[in-house]
Formats: C-alpha cells, sequence, structure tokens
C-alpha cells in the first residue's frame, strides 16, 4: 500500500500556499502591533509613574502567564458574550500581538539597561527634552544589541501563529487540519505544512545568528 | 586676527551678568553616612576661571553635577546668575521646578567619559541640541557647529562617528557640543582623566583658549595641577566636603596656608 498519494499532495497544494500566506501576513502584522506595544510597555514600567507602571507590571505577568490558546479562546468565544465580539482574524493578529507585546517589553527592558548613565547625563546637560532622549538618544542604542532577540521572538511567533487555527481562522496550519479533516488524510497536509514552516524558520534562524554576530559587539 | 575671533566672540556674554554667577549656601549633600558636602558656601564671580582640586570622593565632582541638575542638593540653596537652580529648605525634598530647567540653560558640562551620542555623527552630536531645545534652524545649528568645530580643530571629522574618533578628539567633540549651546557657565569634570597621555595635550589647548578668550565662568574639577596653576583666577581646595583653602593659584600650589592642602599637592606631585 502507497502511504504518500502523491497526486493528493501537489492537489491540495494551492489551498496549502494560500494558508501559507496567510501565516506570513498575521506574523508581521501581529510582530508590528507587539513592538510598538512593548515598547510603550517598556517606558512606562521604566518611568516607574506611581499606579500606571504597576498596572502595566500586571499587565507583562498576566499575558506571560496564561497561555495564549487561552487567551485566543478568551478573545474570540468569551469577549463576545460581553458584547466585544469581532472577526476572527483581527481577534488573532491583535491577541497573537498582545501575547508578544509582554516578551517583547523584558526584551527592551534589557535594552534601556544597557545604555551607559553617561548617556542620560549627557541629554540632560543639553536640556534635550524627555521624549527626544528617548527617541533619538535612547531607544536607538537600546534596539541595536535586542534585535538577535527580537528575530529570535519573530521566527517564534510565526510557529505560534499556528495556535491561531483554533479559534477558525485558515492559516496554514488551520487549512492543514480542515484538508485532514475532508479527506481523513493527515499526512500529506500535516508534512507539507510542516516542510513550509521550517522552509521559512530555519534560514531565518541562520540570518539571525550572523546579525547577532555583527550587532552586538557594538560601540 | 585669528579666523576662530568671530566664534569665541560669540561665547562672550552681550551683557554683562551680576557680579556673582555661582552661588552655593549652606549647601549639604549626603549618601547615607557619606557626607561629601557639608555646609558648603562657595561663590564664583561672573567670567572667572576656578579649578577645584582635592582628593578624590571630596565632593568636587558633586559641586559639579549640582550645577548641572545631575545631583540634588539635600539642603541649601544653588544660584546661577542670580537665578535659584535649587532651593531646599531643610526637613523638605529637592524639586525640579521650571526655574530650575530654565536656569540649567545657562549651564553646559563636560564629562570625563565625554558621553556622546555614538550613533549619531559629529556633526549631529552637536546640533542635535541647538535645534531642539534652543529652536535654531538646521541650517543655523549647522554653521554654529560647523565654526565650533573648526575652533576644536575637527572640522574635517565631521561625518565621522564618535566611535571611530580617538579619546582626545571625542572630547574635544564634547566641548563643542556643550559650547553649542552658548552656556555662560562651562563645567569641566576632569576632562582629561580618562585620556591617553599624549592626547591630553590637545584637549587641554582648547580649554586654555577658552579661558583666555572668553568671559564663560568656568569651572574645572582636574588633577592636572600645572594647567589648573596656569589658567585659573583662583584655585579651590576642597577636602571630605568643605573648602579648605581657595586663593590665587600662586598662592595656593607655591605657599598653601594648611597642613592638607600641602599634603596633597606633596602626594600628587611627588619630585
Amino acid at each position: 500500500m502507497n502511504v504518500w498519494d502523491n497526486e493528493f499532495a501537489i492537489s491540495i497544494m494551492p489551498a496549502l500556499l494560500k494558508g501559507f500566506w496567510l501565516t506570513i501576513q498575521i506574523t508581521f502584522v501581529s510582530f508590528a502591533i507587539s513592538l510598538a506595544v512593548g515598547l510603550l510597555v517598556a517606558i512606562v514600567r521604566f518611568l516607574k509613574i506611581p499606579v500606571v507602571s504597576k498596572l502595566f507590571d500586571f499587565y507583562v505577568s498576566f499575558v506571560r502567564g496564561t497561555p495564549l490558546l487561552v487567551q485566543a479562546y478568551i478573545a474570540f468565544f468569551v469577549l463576545p458574550l460581553w458584547g466585544m465580539g469581532f472577526d476572527a482574524l483581527p481577534t488573532g493578529i491583535v491577541v497573537l500581538g498582545i501575547n508578544y507585546s509582554a516578551y517583547c517589553a523584558e526584551v527592551y527592558r534589557s535594552g534601556i539597561e544597557q545604555v551607559p548613565t553617561g548617556q542620560w547625563e549627557a541629554s540632560r546637560a543639553l536640556s534635550l527634552p524627555p521624549a527626544r532622549t528617548w527617541f533619538r538618544i535612547v531607544v536607538p542604542q537600546a534596539v541595536r544589541p535586542i534585535v538577535p532577540v527580537m528575530g529570535n521572538y519573530l521566527i517564534m511567533m510565526f510557529k505560534d501563529s499556528a495556535i491561531l487555527s483554533s479559534i477558525t481562522i485558515l492559516e496554514l496550519m488551520g487549512t492543514s487540519l480542515q484538508i485532514g479533516g475532508n479527506y481523513y488524510m493527515y499526512l500529506e497536509p500535516m508534512t507539507i505544512a510542516g516542510l513550509l514552516y521550517l522552509a521559512i524558520s530555519f534560514p531565518s534562524s541562520l540570518l539571525i545568528r550572523r546579525l547577532e554576530r555583527r550587532l552586538v559587539p557594538a560601540y | 586676527m585669528s579666523p576662530h575671533t568671530d566664534i569665541l566672540h560669540t561665547l562672550n556674554s552681550p551683557e554683562p551678568s551680576s557680579d556673582i554667577e555661582i552661588s552655593f549656601a549652606g549647601v549639604d549633600k549626603a549618601w547615607g553616612d557619606n557626607h561629601v558636602l557639608r555646609g558648603l558656601d562657595f561663590e564664583v564671580k561672573a567670567g572667572e576661571k576656578v579649578s577645584i582640586i582635592g582628593p578624590s570622593g571630596s565632593g568636587k565632582t558633586t559641586i559639579l553635577r549640582i550645577l548641572m541638575t545631575l545631583e540634588t542638593p539635600d539642603v541649601g540653596l544653588v544660584t546661577v546668575g542670580g537665578d535659584t537652580l535649587w532651593n531646599v529648605k531643610p526637613g523638605e525634598k529637592a524639586r525640579e521646578t521650571k526655574q530650575t530647567i530654565a536656569t540649567r540653560r545657562k549651564v553646559g558640562m563636560v564629562f570625563q567619559q565625554f558621553n556622546l551620542f555614538p550613533h549619531m555623527t559629529v556633526l549631529e552630536n552637536v546640533i542635535e541640541a541647538p535645534i531642539h531645545v534652543l529652536g535654531l534652524s538646521k541650517k543655523d545649528a549647522t554653521e554654529r557647529a560647523v565654526d565650533l568645530l573648526e575652533l576644536v580643530g575637527l572640522k574635517e571629522h565631521m561625518k565621522h562617528t564618535p566611535p571611530e574618533l580617538s579619546g582626545g578628539q571625542q572630547q574635544r567633540v564634547a566641548i563643542a557640543r556643550a559650547l553649542a549651546m552658548r552656556p555662560r557657565v562651562m563645567l569641566f569634570d576632569e576632562p582629561t582623566s580618562a585620556l591617553d597621555p599624549e592626547l591630553i595635550g590637545e584637549v587641554l589647548n582648547v580649554i586654555r583658549r577658552l579661558a583666555t578668550t572668553t568671559d564663560m565662568t568656568m569651572l574645572l574639577v582636574t588633577h592636572e595641577m600645572r594647567f589648573a596653576q596656569e589658567i585659573s583666577d583662583r584655585v579651590v581646595m576642597f577636602d571630605k566636603g568643605v573648602v579648605v583653602e581657595a586663593g590665587p593659584p600662586d598662592q595656593i600650589f607655591k605657599s598653601p596656608e594648611h597642613d592638607r592642602t600641602r599634603k596633597f599637592l606633596e602626594a600628587v606631585n611627588p619630585y
């Protein structure tokens, strides 16, 4: 008996590639959200504003302390009960972005802490306004050494986006599950899906390792 | 006439400010049990060039850091050009007010470790604050920066980044960056301590030039005794949070009144 059905594999390729393309789009939009929200969270926590910074501390603990799958279920199946229902795709993108923003905030923090005190003091001695100090002096220097770590998070997010299949999004994993369920044939769609994930994540991780060598011993 | 006369002239005050430029009155500063300033009373006249000498950890740098608002006094009154920088009453905590921020702009500082912005070019370092704090146009700020970089001998390095420069060159850029804000008071915090010996001269030359040709008030914390003697109007010997003695350089270096000054000078200059 033939285990692998080549014709079947070829016939499902268009659907899988469509899902693959959606996975890539989800990853980039979610990652942009987590980079922006994470930076905001990191700065607010760093400023130690009474109450507000504590709330953001809680935000990070909460998001990091609960599984992405649970967060996705709550956002998609529970929030609508409270009148906050959105389509699956935007919900999934936001959940993934929020989830990773907590991790990004921690990475930003380590980057910010690496900026020498002298940089803050020079900014102050020149009377640079706080916003200018943050975005022209501190953040550009904080980001450089953390680019490789952020790159690894991007790859992890790319793979974690598969969890969004559980809230009916037909990205690569969702599409594979649907094909598998319809034909009772899981081998081909799952194998191809795995290879497609690998085709992106493996070269990317090599690229990040090279970046690491170039960026980290800065200045 | 030297080509730098114009830019040096712009550093001078359009109108002479009040006679006393810097004043500390009853200033205390301590970290735990470590009292770095004890009821400090200290004045510097407008245009005066003052060197502060004394053992490490004696609070010399703290005087500069309080003037630059990098530290707050525990108690005391600090004024610059007659305006209040800090006014902390006993039992209160220092508060940074609008007045503090406005007064701070009269002060510029050069750090031991240069503290240039490493991700920006030399030119960008110098024009950043004039554009974003003083509101100069990019063109005007650049003109001013180019003149100042020429003054410190680094015009041709304008497009380089600080990590590409030697320590002496970086410190000269840092001086230009501080001058671009046209401060009335320039603070030099051990500006040559982090430099290789052969690079010290080029930085001292720039400071000497400023000291002899501008009417800026200058406060220099240094271990370069010969330089302090040469450029200062007055030398202040500082130890354990208080002024031990102060006077013209020749008096302090040649016939100090206090034992502590004599011992310190012997220790730094054993030959």
